[in-house]
């Protein structure tokens, strides 16, 4: 690898109160490249997520970002930066509505003219219900209205946490898409899915967590089944 | 028709105030997840600010108006969120809402201090007073129309700031998902001091409304903002157009009662009753009724994380600390002066109210900020009824006031949290207006609670109504633990820790917080016949009764000698006023400035210093030597070898640094163990040897000395012991994870669930 990584975390410990989560996690994203990170319940993926977005500080460990070191940034900051993160559940805010969920994105930098066009020319349902409540829409369109801040504004860095959470695999496959045409634009991901088939397909390379450290990393296209109902199951 | 119209105007302009005052709790609630209980008091002092600046120093009304509200206010609201508010987070709601009644003590202490009551000062005048208009034939003073004008810029203000600017959309993006919007690029900290600094502005708007209004004292003002309590549920705490709405419909409805209550057809008296106080309570009791209105909030389901844990008390600590008491209280009773046998008596009475909200807040983690208005039905009943304060009598009334205590939860039962607790302060308000000040309880102002008659036994002296205090906290303390470790105290704690999983078990929720509440009511009727002495309803008023919640929390809401410390705290402030005149005003701020660091330390004192006195009790030996020690240092000046001071100060020496340090002098290494403990002696010696009456001349500097001492000796020896390896504390719930058990990881395990032998 001739670039430096976008991100980078080296040796990252954290955890919750006195239970630690993450054991030492290592893990690189260089520019352009999407990464799966997969992993069976409680492996400590959302953790891993919570650390690099900057919600949860680190209680050891380095967070790099475009080799600098950033640990102990806030979510606010490294937002601002231009690392976007669209967490597990609903990336919304169901009580305001579409246009307003817009003007949150606005933090970003960019104009809100500009992310209003980008968004309804990319989802043309979402500019029908601009005045809508988000949390009154289907579960769909409120993934899209999340998606959408990735899309609008332009990301360093799109870190995608469960994106397929409860949702039919038709939309699932949709939204997918979007992700795939996200990364055509360079912009760097990382996803985190339980179902690893789906996101495998959209992938280049895949690391894989256990009792929160990882297992193993490598090019999304040779991990088998084997290794993942290994994983998944415990071998 | 005219004094309809005439009515309506002045019911519009006091609606104005209560919304300008409504919309700024909406504000603050729906950003920070506070019920700011202080908004009153904030608005109090802004009023005095104004007062100071325009009155006193004669300063132009826009330059005044202009510091005050966008300049002192706004600073006000943004470091209370800064260093108060912020360290909350992640808190009960019941610790949330006592650190509001922190700050409300606190500003009314300082509002005393810095403006002392004085008849001589300048007046506060209305805007442009002398001034008015005819509307109608009817004189409308500019300042009721500058009033209503206020109301509405706020609320096109409030409008336009919400929904058309981005931090108004933060704002409201924060009660959404706090998170979310960090991730969006938002700093939700920025924002939450954007929400208190505006929410100061309007508490200070219309607190200098209210005082041209009417006057410039400290109790209405600040109590103004339970009547606007009413406008903001009526808004279910959310929605600003219907804060306004409801506001306007309070200023109304107390407009017209006033008009109809001239009338001649208008009923003075039901039932005999006078209705005399209804109209004062009448913003109260359509908060009740918009409270009880309100849709049921949902159970909530998964657990909620808290910060707070309190063991199970156990018998043999609870029996020794119940003996402790009562002898140690037998034991100085005969040192004190009458006075500061009727302050520590003072004290104890606090703690029994206190008491009364272990059970009710502690376990059940139901909110009540009404513990004295049981206190209060509880001395009338033992006034009133047969016996002239027998045992009977006494049982009878407990009986009486925990009946009244289920009947007034039956229809709060739909309510939790806040609104639980505002519909408490709705009843505490409603009583003292309506319910106190009847022929029929207080008739006089006062009345007389007799002296309780036990038989073979005469309780006619302040020591032996003392050393009776202290027996009756004990017994109700025991009750409370007995209480705690029954069946019925698993129940109460299943409905704090999680009323949804309770119910699917199939327990009762209705049935637990009717029980919670009966005993909670018993308890604080108790100590409200106990009184004996002459009593006013004064007293027993809603704002005497945030103190105890607050000093209640502070001691540890969770634990009977939480209880026993917070009581003993408030009755000491008043003690340490009386003995120290030096910083007397200082204690006027001392239970607010207390009761503001309870974000760093939400558990209480009482557990703090527990814990520290735990490796003792669990070792008989070392009690034994603590008790002996203790025993010693009295018999010395029952002997009369040393003077009470001496007692005094060699005891608390003892008490607070020699005992909590005996089992880590006894586990040190050999060399430690004689340093340490020759420097324990040092301090005992000079703590019992020195004359303290004749050494030094003022109470303030004994105490000052006692803290010195206290700290140099008990801090030094800690230092000196604790110097020897620590234990290795794996976290219990790795082992075997990352590395193999270990012998220690098992006993550490055990000991944490609690099978150690």
């Amino acid at each position: 690898m001739s670039t430096p990584p976008i991100l980078e975390l080296r040796n990252v410990r954290a955890g919750y109160g006195s239970i630690d989560v993450l054991h030492g996690v290592n893990l690189s994203i260089g520019r352009g490249e999407v990464v799966a990170l997969l992993g069976p319940n409680g492996a400590g993926k959302s953790t891993t997520i919570k650390v690099i977005s900057g919600l949860l500080r680190p209680s050891a460990g380095h967070l790099i970002v475009a080799g600098r070191d950033v640990t102990g940034a806030s979510a606010s900051a490294l937002a601002r930066a231009g690392l976007c993160t669209i967490p597990e559940g609903r990336g919304i805010f169901p009580n305001l509505t579409v246009r307003e969920n817009l003007l949150m994105a606005t933090f970003s930098g960019h104009k809100m003219s500009d992310i209003e066009e980008r968004t309804y020319a990319r989802f043309p349902r979402l500019g029908e219900r601009r005045t809508q409540l988000a949390g009154t829409m289907s579960g769909g369109e409120q993934q899209m209205l999340s998606l959408a801040r990735a899309l609008a504004t332009d990301p360093a860095i799109l870190l995608l946490d469960e994106l397929s959470m409860g949702l039919a695999p038709l939309i699932v496959a949709e939204l997918y898409a979007q992700v795939a045409a996200i990364a055509a634009e360079g912009v760097s991901v990382l996803v985190v899915e339980q179902f690893a088939r789906t996101v495998l397909g959209v992938a280049d390379t895949a690391v894989l967590l256990a009792h929160g450290t990882v297992r193993m990393a490598g090019k999304a296209s040779e991990i088998g089944d084997d290794v993942l109902a290994g994983a998944y199951l415990g071998s | 028709m005219q004094e309809l119209l005439t009515f309506t105007i002045i019911g519009l302009s006091t609606g104005a105030i209560y919304a300008v005052v409504a919309s700024g709790l909406v504000v603050t609630y729906t950003t920070s997840g506070i019920f700011n209980l202080a908004h009153g008091a904030t608005g109090m002092l802004s009023a005095f600010t104004y007062w100071q600046l325009r009155f006193d120093w004669d300063l132009p009304a826009p330059l005044a108006l202009f510091i005050t509200l966008f300049i002192l206010c706004p600073l006000f609201g943004i470091v209370t969120e800064r260093f108060v508010m912020r360290g909350l987070q992640g808190t009960t709601e019941v610790v949330r809402l006592s650190v509001t009644v922190a700050l409300f003590a606190f500003m009314i202490g300082l509002a005393n201090w810095i403006w002392p009551n004085d008849a001589s000062r300048e007046a506060f005048l209305k805007f442009y007073e002398g001034n008015s208009i005819s509307i109608g034939g009817f004189n409308v003073s500019w300042h009721r129309l500058i009033t209503f004008g206020c109301a509405v810029v706020v609320a096109i203000i409030l409008r336009i700031v919400l929904y058309k600017t981005r931090m108004g959309v933060a704002m409201r993006a924060v009660v959404d998902d706090r998170n979310l919007t960090e991730l969006n690029g938002g700093r939700p900290d920025r924002v939450s001091m954007f929400a208190w600094g505006i929410s100061a502005s309007l508490a200070g708007l219309a607190g200098i409304l209210l005082a041209g209004d009417q006057q410039l004292n400290i109790e209405p003002l600040v109590l103004l903002v339970i009547n606007a309590y009413a406008a903001a549920i009526i808004g279910r705490l959310k929605s600003l157009p219907l804060t306004f709405l409801g506001a306007g419909l309070l200023g109304l409805l107390d407009a017209y009662y006033l008009m109809v209550s001239d009338e001649s057809w208008f009923p003075q008296t039901a039932f005999g009753f006078s209705l005399s106080g209804v109209r004062s309570a009448l913003p109260t009791i359509v908060l009740f009724i918009a409270l009880l209105a309100r849709p049921q909030s949902r159970l909530r389901v998964g657990t909620t994380k808290l910060r707070e844990e309190n063991r199970v008390p156990e018998w043999r600590t609870a029996i020794m600390g119940a003996v402790a008491l009562v002898v140690v209280v037998v034991g100085i009773s005969g040192m004190l002066t009458r006075s500061n046998t009727l302050l520590l008596l003072n004290g104890f009475t606090f703690a029994m109210v206190t008491l009364s909200l272990v059970p009710l807040t502690g376990y059940a983690g139901q909110m009540s900020l009404a513990p004295l208005t049981f206190a209060g039905l509880g001395a009338i009943a033992m006034s009133k009824l047969p016996g002239n304060g027998n045992l009977v009598t006494l049982v009878v009334a407990i009986v009486i006031v925990a009946i009244v205590g289920a009947i007034v939860a039956l229809p709060a039962l739909r309510l939790s949290g806040i609104y639980l607790a505002l519909a408490t302060a709705a009843f505490a308000v409603m009583v003292s207006k309506i319910v106190f000040n009847q022929r029929q309880t207080f008739q006089t102002g006062n009345i007389t609670v007799p002296v309780l008659r036990i038989p073979f036994v005469t309780i006619d002296t302040p020591r032996a109504r003392l050393i009776l205090a202290s027996v009756c906290f004990a017994i109700l303390g025991l009750i409370v633990v007995a209480v705690r470790r029954s069946r019925l105290g698993r129940r109460l704690v299943a409905l704090k820790d999680s009323p949804a999983a309770a119910a699917t078990l199939g327990m009762s929720l209705t049935r637990t917080k009717l029980a919670a509440f009966a005993i909670s009511a018993g308890i604080a009727a108790c100590a409200g016949a106990l009184a004996g002495d002459k009593v006013s309803p004064q007293q027993y008023e809603f704002t005497q009764s945030l103190p105890i919640v607050l000093l209640a929390v502070v001691g540890g809401v969770g634990s009977v000698a939480g209880a026993l410390f917070g009581g003993l705290l408030l009755g000491g402030n008043s003690v340490l006023a009386t003995i120290v005149p030096t910083v007397k005003n200082l204690t006027k701020i001392g239970p607010g400035t207390v009761g503001i660091t309870l974000g760093r330390n939400p558990q209480g004192a009482a557990a703090q210093i527990g814990d520290s006195f735990r490796p003792l009790i669990e070792q008989p030996r070392l009690i034994a030597i603590s008790a002996a020690g203790a025993f010693g240092i009295w018999a010395l000046d029952a002997a009369d070898v040393i003077s009470h001071w001496s007692f005094f100060v060699a005891s608390v020496v003892w008490i607070l640094a020699v005992s909590p340090n005996l089992p880590a002098l006894t586990a040190a290494a050999p060399g430690r163990r004689v340093m340490a403990g020759a420097w324990l002696a040092v301090g005992m010696a000079i703590a019992t040897g020195v004359d303290w009456s004749s050494a030094l001349d003022a109470t303030g500097k004994r105490i000052i000395l006692i803290i010195g001492l206290v700290a140099l000796f008990g801090v030094g020896a800690q230092r000196v012991v604790e110097n020897s390896p620590r234990v290795h504390t794996a976290s219990p719930d790795l082992a075997g994870l990352d590395t193999d058990f270990s012998r220690e990881d098992i006993e550490l395990a055990e000991q944490k669930i609690g099978v150690v032998l």
